[in-house]
């Protein structure tokens, strides 16, 4: 009887109020979907490094006329630099053999491309790829050095347009759950006040807060839920539209990886928690105000 | 049953108490008329008893609890053991006769088996059997009121506060109302009843306790409505 009766006066809630309370669901919706697409671009800007910064190695490229004392000095430099972990040499021969495998499906480019064209080069690898700066200003200056590749550069590029996608559903998130809150506090303000009689007659007859709230906040925590299940929806669109056919597309399979469907399942508990805990925290809020015994 | 000790209670937009070191002593089964004019206090002394109101200076006990060491939380339990009866009876117009004396006991959480075996019981007391199924709108003045009471009284309460019960009713409707307060009042009930009505007073014949700007001016065993004026 007890839960019965709860339902049935939160579903009589529901539908007096239902344009209120579709609103509430779409704010929650877009804002629960806002945090879940800055928490998925976070997650991919991580996997991306991890992908990254595990091959990531400095490239010094040697001069055409670089000598062999000159190469001793590069390679004596470069291994008692403490951030190197290790150097190998790549000769023009090699790295011709690797531009060849590399771009095996561009036959023309291949066959115009002679191996002197190819520069001889140190690679190394850092014990942390983040300290690119302090090994590429140790060894630019010496003599048979041409360039060293700046390979984190390009990279800090593509954080930066990841950075500020995360930031900018983050910004849209905060502001639309403001909205959301607001709403929230309104739609509840208004079930009060259009069922003040109900509620005075249970204060009354000595309903407990739990009888007299219970509804209220059941039918926020229910509009909360259904939001949050719209947001799992838009950021399974999300995923599917903008990682797998938008990036996937634009970078492909194999300078990168990309989060997978487990990273997305993984936000769904969070994000309706967060959904259903707002949205009935909300109304129990306003309640304590507009409803007080 | 309802003991006032000193009790004084100042509305925040106003200078004059609405209540003025008022003591009263109502016992267990006793049938009580509040008169005194509008404004004199009569409906501030039935919030106080509820707990609608905290009293500025004063004690107040009722059934036995002194209601200002009551916690909040304790408060619906307070209200379980009151039944309250206004003017304009308080129905609520989308449910049925049945359903609105029904409703007093689910909110507090009473086991349907229990619900359906009271309603009717309840309804046959105050003479509505056979209407169960009609809406307030269907329903008399009169009838509506006999509604308010079964949905006070269905949980059996110590205490039934009425305010004005008979305010909006023409007097032979107003008798049989009357006669139904009574008929609760028999059963053990404390009745505290708030009233204008001279008529009703001076023929039942009850204890009167007289309102005067917050003062009570008189107390009186089997007293009338008031000198006349």
């Amino acid at each position: 009887m007890r839960t019965r009766f709860v339902l049935s006066e939160m579903a009589i809630g529901l539908r007096r109020n239902l344009s209120m309370t579709i609103a509430v669901v779409l704010t929650v919706a877009i804002s629960l979907a806002g945090l879940g697409v800055a928490w998925l671009m976070r997650e991919q800007v991580n996997t991306m490094k991890d992908f990254w910064y595990g091959k990531i190695e400095v490239s010094v490229f040697l001069d055409k006329a670089v000598t062999q004392p000159e190469r001793d000095a590069i390679r004596q430099e470069l291994v008692q630099l403490p951030q190197v972990q290790s150097v190998f040499y790549e000769s023009q021969h090699q790295a011709y053999l690797r531009f060849k495998e590399q771009f095996k499906q561009e036959k023309a480019l291949v066959a115009n491309t002679d191996e002197s064209a190819l520069p001889e080069s140190f690679r190394v690898k850092l014990h942390d790829p983040k300290k690119f700066a302090i090994v590429a200003s140790a060894v630019a200056q010496l003599p048979g050095v041409d360039q060293v590749a700046d390979v984190n550069g390009a990279l800090k590029k593509v954080f930066r347009f990841f950075d500020g996608i995360q930031r900018a559903a983050l910004v849209v998130a905060v502001v639309v759950l403001i909205v959301a809150i607001l709403l929230i506090f309104n739609t509840v303000r208004l079930a009060a006040f259009s069922r003040r009689r109900e509620t005075g007659i249970m204060r009354l007859v000595g309903a407990s807060d739990l009888y007299i709230q219970g509804p209220f906040v059941l039918e926020g925590a229910l509009a909360g839920l259904v939001g949050a299940g719209l947001a799992l929806g838009l950021l399974a669109l999300f995923k599917v539209v903008l990682i797998d056919h938008g990036l996937k597309s634009a970078f492909g399979q194999n300078i990168t990886r990309y989060i997978g469907w487990d990273t997305v399942l993984w936000t769904y508990p969070w994000l309706t928690l967060t959904g259903v805990v707002i949205a009935g925290f909300i109304s129990a809020a306003t309640l304590q105000r507009y409803l007080r015994v | 049953m309802i003991r006032f000790q000193g009790v004084t209670k100042l509305y925040p937009t106003s200078a004059r108490p609405a209540l003025d070191d008022a003591s009263v002593d109502i016992e267990k089964g006793e049938f009580v008329f509040l008169v005194g004019q509008s404004g004199s206090g009569k409906s501030t002394f039935l919030r106080l008893v509820l707990k609608e109101e905290k009293p500025t200076r004063g004690q107040i006990w009722v059934a036995g609890k002194e209601l200002s060491r009551l916690s909040h939380w304790k408060v619906p339990a307070l209200r379980r053991q009151i039944g309250t009866v206004f003017q304009d009876f308080r129905l609520l117009p989308n449910k049925t006769v049945k359903e609105n004396v029904a409703f007093a006991l689910e909110v507090i959480g009473k086991p349907r088996h229990t619900v359906a075996k009271v309603v009717p019981e309840v309804l046959d007391l105050v003479g509505l059997a056979g209407k169960e199924d009609r809406m307030p709108d269907e329903l008399s003045g009169g009838e509506q009121q006999r509604v308010a009471i079964a949905r006070a009284f269905v949980n059996r309460p110590m205490i039934l506060l009425a305010d004005e019960p008979t305010g909006n009713l023409d007097p032979s409707t107003s008798v049989g109302i009357m006669r139904l307060l009574d008929r609760i009042n028999r059963t053990g009930t404390t009745v505290v009843m708030a009233t204008h009505d001279s008529h009703i007073v001076d023929s039942m014949r009850r204890r009167v306790i007289e309102l005067d700007q917050g003062h009570v001016t008189r107390d009186q065993s089997r007293g009338v409505y008031g000198y006349a004026r």
